[in-house]
């Protein structure tokens, strides 16, 4: 039998006690490239943070290949917003890629010759491995998001969450990392792309999950890039819901 | 850069204007001061140097506490401070040495005397009380938490301050020592506090060496961490911990009001001098010795002046020296980048006018006179000379004399330098007539200053874009880059003799 990825049922995560995803019951099958698009604030990153338990989820579950998060973990690979961190953090680019090993280590481990191999060769792969020793805040925005990739590659997850992997990216960098990841679907890995574009979500996924609080709608592109949901999922139907979310919040001061 | 030109030339002037006046006012401070000094000398010298040795043959019981303490402080100092500069959490350490004040006067309450122990769980509860009491600002209102960490940092030293004056003021309160904890006093150390400061020191290097990995990815990006599935929580604490009993346990020594300096300076000198997490533990350890031990030093030899504000002081001496001579983000290797890219560009000017007066005879004869070339600079000849030099000492020019008129001529390599300045000006302002859709009369300027930055790549790319121009926006002729290079090669082959040749064909 395959295995399932990626189950969450019922997850519903609130901020402050302000909903931000109502309900989502969702089952990602093995080796889809699944875009997952809808307007801002519609609470795209916060499903993966809380996929991983980033942000606490305040209801609901989530498995990840038929188990709890905590002990998938070691098959789930990431990619957070590059704004997330300071470039300025006194680490090259090399000790970035080594953390996508930390997680293989356990609690004590050393980092091997053969970890040390595994992340050069990641770097290569994203076209860093000249820039190895280079301190991380003289990168370029391509460069730096190159660099995420590779540490997330290095990794060697079955499952991949990223967080909008194509902001601040020149077009050769965006080329680059749509065919890595075409290439990392090929070999049976699961792939969940936070993107905001429309027209390029429409040829870049195999599957869409369309989001705008609720889950609108999930499945292969072709059925779910329709007039319909795309309307359901950016029109004014679901105001409602962020207005009901702030009365919730006025009610809880 | 101009105005740093400025200034030397300004300065040059005040020194020509007002030479006697201030000579004689500093030689009369200058005698005065030796005077002054000499008196002083006769009755102190000796006790200075026999306090020095004093203090670094370590015979006294006061001085080895002293020293140890000092040297254990600089290292948890050191290493905890670097991980509360590199997560930006400068302010909390500050608050946390604050907070800690209360607790220390509660504890000397109840334990009835200075015991070390009381007062250091005391001193940790009132820290975790502040930090709590500022999350929950933070948590329940919409200030902010800036606001939250100044309130609460005033408020318990308030609260701390209060407590001091009545013990002080209690029978037993004169012999306290409690004023020791405000500034610090190293030579005050007990054996036991030393042994605390030892513990905590210990207890850093272990732990920050077993878990050095998860508290490097927890600082660098937490949610990455969390996505391991590493208990990214537990480890922040476990930090924050360290650094709660690393503020408790130098309190005696540094002083409440100071202790969050000796973290936050010598981790931040450090951070100017690498780009590595482990190197910059090591060197603000280092850093942090030197700053205690230097501190303690100049206390003894004050007659116990505190020692808070001694070591402080030497560890902003050690951060001015980084400030200034850090090789990567020193001030003075940034001047000094800054002053070889301004002779460099100044140099490649006097190339491109070269190329100008050349470009105006035609390309005939290989010289150029230095009248037309001081014309063509708007300048004297004298001025375009010492520019002529220049380029001669870089080794791309040669000046000579002929029929008693000096010419310059420039050898193969700055002839290429020359016609490639020219080449990325006129490019330059052909992409953004062309491509950029400016008015022609507008893209001098901005040439001016990209013509000195293109990279050959760039240049490659333009060229294509362009589809090969030969003209610029003014009809002039621009050296293309295949140009350049095929007479290289050829002028290296053929034309030894000429030594170089027009770039256009």
């Amino acid at each position: 039998m395959q295995e399932i990825p990626l189950e969450t049922h019922d997850l519903t995560v609130a901020y402050d006690k302000r909903p931000v995803l109502y309900g989502v019951d969702v089952q990602v099958p093995e080796g889809k490239l699944v875009g997952i698009v809808g307007p801002n604030g519609a609470g795209k990153s916060t499903l993966i943070k809380a996929i991983m338990g980033i942000v606490p989820a305040t209801g609901g579950w989530v498995k990840v290949f038929g188990d709890s998060f905590a002990k998938g973990a070691k098959r789930v690979g990431y990619v957070p917003q590059r704004e997330s961190v300071d470039w300025d953090f006194p680490v090259n680019v090399m000790d970035v890629v080594l953390m996508g090993r930390y997680g293989k280590l356990g609690l004590m481990g050393r980092v091997r010759k053969s970890d040390r191999e595994i992340a050069e060769a990641c770097l290569d792969k994203v076209g860093m491995l000249p820039y190895a020793k280079r301190q991380i805040s003289n990168l370029s925005g391509g460069q730096q998001q190159r660099v995420f990739l590779a540490r997330a590659l290095a990794q060697e997850s079955d499952l991949y969450l990223m967080d909008e992997p194509f902001v601040g990216v020149d077009a050769a960098t965006e080329a680059a990392i749509i065919e890595l990841l075409r290439e990392l679907k090929d070999r049976g890995k699961t792939i969940l792309v936070v993107h905001h574009d429309l027209p390029t979500a429409q040829t870049y996924f195999d599957m869409l999950m369309l989001l705008n609080m609720r889950l609108v709608a999930f499945g292969p592109t072709k059925e779910v890039f329709t007039q319909e949901l795309l309307q359901k999922t950016y029109g004014g139907r679901l105001t409602i819901l962020s207005e009901v979310a702030n009365t919730v919040l006025k009610e809880s001061k | 850069m101009k105005l740093g030109f400025g200034y030397g030339v300004s300065h040059q002037l005040t020194r020509v204007k007002s030479p006697r006046y201030l000579l004689v006012l500093l030689s009369i401070l200058f005698f005065s001061a030796t005077a002054e000094a000499a008196r002083i000398s006769d009755l102190e010298e000796t006790n200075v140097w026999e306090q020095m040795f004093r203090f670094f043959s370590m015979r006294d019981d006061v001085v080895r506490t002293a020293l140890l303490g000092s040297v254990f402080l600089g290292v948890s100092c050191g290493l905890l401070g670097s991980f509360i500069v590199v997560r930006k959490l400068s302010l909390f350490g500050d608050t946390l040495s604050h907070a800690v004040l209360p607790g220390v006067a509660i504890g000397y309450l109840v334990a009835g005397q200075k015991d070390p122990f009381a007062i250091f769980f005391g001193a940790t509860l009132a820290g975790i009380l502040g930090t709590v009491m500022v999350n929950l600002i933070k948590k329940t209102t919409h200030i902010k938490e800036d606001s939250s960490l100044g309130m609460v940092l005033a408020g318990f030293y308030g609260v701390g301050i209060v407590l001091m004056n009545r013990i002080q003021k209690l029978p037993t309160g004169t012999q306290s020592g409690l004023d020791k904890f405000l500034f610090g006093q190293a030579a005050a150390l007990s054996a036991t506090e030393v042994w605390m400061i030892a513990g905590v020191a210990a207890a850093s290097i272990v732990l920050v060496l077993l878990f050095y990995r998860q508290f490097l990815v927890g600082s660098f990006d937490i949610g990455f961490a969390r996505s391991l599935g590493l208990p990214a929580g537990l480890f922040h604490y476990l930090l924050m911990m360290l650094l709660a009993f690393t503020v408790v346990v130098s309190l005696q020594a540094v002083g409440a009001v100071l202790v969050s300096a000796m973290l936050v300076i010598p981790a931040a000198s450090a951070y100017l001098l690498t780009d590595r997490m482990h190197r910059m533990l090591i060197i603000a350890s280092g850093f942090g010795i030197f700053s205690g031990v230097l501190g303690a030093f100049f206390s003894f030899l004050g007659n116990s002046l505190p020692t808070g504000p001694l070591m402080v002081l030497a560890s902003s001496a050690v951060f001015t020296l980084s400030f200034f001579f850090s090789p990567k983000h020193g001030l003075v290797s940034r001047w000094r980048k800054r002053r070889s890219g301004q002779i460099r560009i100044e140099n490649e000017n006097t190339l491109k006018a070269i190329y100008q007066v050349r470009e105006s005879y035609g390309f005939a004869g290989e010289g150029v006179k230095v009248k037309d070339l001081a014309i063509r600079m708007n300048e004297t000849s004298d001025e375009t000379l010492r520019r002529l030099q220049k380029l001669r000492a870089v080794g791309v020019c040669d000046l000579k004399e002929i029929e008693g008129k000096p010419f310059a001529f420039l050898n193969p390599e700055g002839w290429l330098r020359a016609c490639a300045v020219v080449r990325n000006h006129r490019l330059w302002e052909l992409y953004l007539t062309n491509q950029a859709e400016y008015e022609p009369d507008h893209v001098h300027d901005d040439a001016e200053i990209i013509e000195h930055v293109l990279g050959e790549e760039t240049v490659r790319r333009l060229e294509r874009l362009l589809d090969y121009p030969v003209e610029d926006p003014h009809g002039k002729l621009i050296p293309s880059l295949a140009d350049l290079q095929r007479s290289l090669t050829q002028g290296g082959l053929d034309e030894k003799t000429t030594g170089y040749r027009m770039p256009n064909r």
